[in-house]
């Protein structure tokens, strides 16, 4: 079995100061992988190298394609990096308005990925779009409402339909949760969870929370200014954390 | 039929020679990328921005002495917008003016594609007010260029499925995306959807826009395609009546107010046309009485 995702040395800088250094993985089909770190430890500035949003000043990220197999997306070519941006990847922005169109109606939001792609048959759009709206759990009388209209979770949950509709094989999530209140949250998660085994899917999540990448993540991450201290399988990295840094995230979590 | 005297304050047709030939080599270039929006380096001209500044440009640079000019606003010869764009190549360029679209050779309109049939060496040049037809769904200037280029044009169904969505049926009736030769995605001006199947023609088609400093352009007999839905396809529509004072059933129509009464008319928005009927003598409902 190939990897999904091979990562090398992939570094960025931004001036003289260090964005992300030298992190290397491999992230297999099916897997959950979590980033944990503090704000400004270079969580995004990865998210965005790997997703393509940002060039990275050096190394690999070598992407299993669907028809020509393992691809390197840093210096393939821009159209196919777009292509595979609304294919075979998906991007969950942490403020849902950054990931949505907000002046277009929802069922349009999840259209507009398969009108992308290059569906060109109205009804089939919409069916497919209410059918996803159900999934995320989003009246079926609510498909023509701007999302303007809905609430944050409600946004929220509305992009990662957007996103999913194309079936994806490896979503990015930069602070899925953060910004809703924890019962929204909590369903939030429950949803994704749902949503990522049913489907196969791959995913890389960016957070802080480490409640949220114990729910999710099968592997886990964690960063500190700029570089990778500490990996392992979540549930070792929570319970046993080794890394100075890691002992004192983990033991930072307020307990109710 | 007038000539009017070319009053000599005034270079021929009022721009400078490098600037016309700035606009000429602007215009040979979208002539080459059929749909592509060429950057033109606009002049300030002496109206106001949305009175066809990009459209006079494209026509003043297209200009010979011996052209034979023709200016429409909505179809009508008569309007504002009309007169004083013709009067001002009258004074600036001393070219003959005319009423009739089979006599002139070129041809600038606003809003509508005369009805006559257009023959290979007549220019239609149109004043266009908005020339990115994604404008108004993607914001950034940057990205949409990308689009153009990249060729993702699934965000121009993003709207026509939002027309569907609240009005049971694309209900965008002007500016209504088209699709040049299977690659670019271009704005025809807001002329009416009625018009799109005749951009397919054999006049050479020039698209100016002056306050947004494009310009486009279709070379005749090039394929133009209306965007639209498996199950929704596009349709021309117009008013469903005839004509009250030609009686001509297959032109545009304009509906016109008559009293305070809820009376209405509606009559062809062609002015050539219309008149070109009457005098053959064909009649409407309301041609005996004076209505307009």
């Amino acid at each position: 079995m190939t990897p999904l995702l091979q990562v090398t040395g992939l570094t960025r800088h931004y001036g003289t100061r260090l964005g992300c250094g030298d992190v290397s993985f491999d992230l297999w089909p099916g897997e959950v992988m979590g980033i944990v770190g503090e704000s400004g430890s270079g969580k995004s500035t990865l998210l965005n190298c790997l997703a393509g949003h940002q060039a990275p000043d050096a190394g690999q990220v070598i992407f299993d394609t669907r028809s020509d197999g393992p691809v390197d997306t840093v210096t393939m070519s821009e159209p196919a990096r777009r292509m595979l941006g609304r294919t075979d990847w998906a991007f969950v922005h942490q403020n849902a308005r950054d990931g949505l169109r907000m002046g277009v109606s929802a069922g349009a939001n999840v259209g507009e990925r398969l009108m992308a792609v290059g569906a060109r048959h109205y009804g089939d759009i919409r069916a497919q779009a209410v059918d996803w709206l159900g999934r995320v759990e989003i009246a079926e009388d609510r498909v023509d409402d701007r999302p303007r209209a809905f609430s944050g979770g409600m946004q929220q949950r509305l992009q990662i339909a957007r996103n999913l509709v194309t079936g994806p094989r490896l979503v990015f999530m930069d602070e899925p949760t953060g910004g809703l209140d924890v019962s929204v949250q909590a369903r939030l998660l429950d949803l994704l969870r749902g949503l990522v085994r049913e489907m196969g899917l791959s995913a890389i999540i960016v957070t802080h929370d480490l409640a949220v990448v114990r729910l999710l993540a099968d592997r886990l991450m964690v960063m500190k200014s700029g570089h990778v201290v500490e990996t392992g399988l979540t549930d070792q990295v929570l319970d046993d954390p080794q890394h100075g840094y890691t002992q004192l995230l983990v033991s930072s979590v307020l307990q109710v | 039929m007038t000539a009017m005297q070319h009053d000599p304050a005034y270079n021929f047709a009022y721009l400078d020679e490098q600037t016309k030939r700035m606009i000429r080599r602007a215009l040979l270039k979208a002539l080459a990328i059929p749909g592509y929006q060429v950057p033109f380096a606009s002049r300030e001209m002496p109206m106001p921005y949305g009175w066809g500044t990009g459209g006079v440009q494209v026509t003043a640079a297209c200009l010979t002495p011996e052209d034979r000019l023709k200016v429409i606003d909505q179809g009508a010869d008569d309007t504002t917008n009309a007169v004083s764009i013709r009067k001002f190549f009258e004074r600036t360029a001393g070219v003959e003016t005319t009423e009739h679209t089979t006599e002139s050779t070129i041809i600038q309109t606003r809003h509508r594609i005369p009805e006559a049939p257009l023959t290979e060496g007549q220019i239609l040049v149109y004043q266009v007010p908005i020339p990115e037809p994604l404008r108004f769904l993607e914001p950034r200037e940057t990205e949409t260029r990308k689009m153009h280029a990249l060729e993702e044009y699934g965000l121009m169904y993003v709207k026509l499925y939002e027309d569907i969505a609240h009005n049971g049926a694309i209900s965008t009736a002007y500016a209504y995306p088209v699709k040049v030769e299977g690659r670019y995605v271009m704005d025809p001006s807001p002329i009416p959807k009625f018009d799109n199947p005749r951009l397919e023609s054999a006049a050479i088609q020039l698209f100016g826009a002056g306050r947004e400093q494009r310009i486009y352009a279709v070379p005749p007999h090039t394929q133009v395609v209306s965007l639209d839905f498996e199950d929704h396809p596009f349709e021309a529509s117009k008013a469903d009546h005839d004509c009250d004072l030609c009686g001509c059933g297959t032109s545009y129509l304009d509906e016109v107010i008559v009293d305070d009464a809820g009376g209405r008319m509606f009559v062809c928005s062609d002015t050539d046309f219309c008149a070109g009927r009457r005098a053959e003598g064909h009649s409407g409902r309301l041609s005996g009485e004076d209505a307009a």
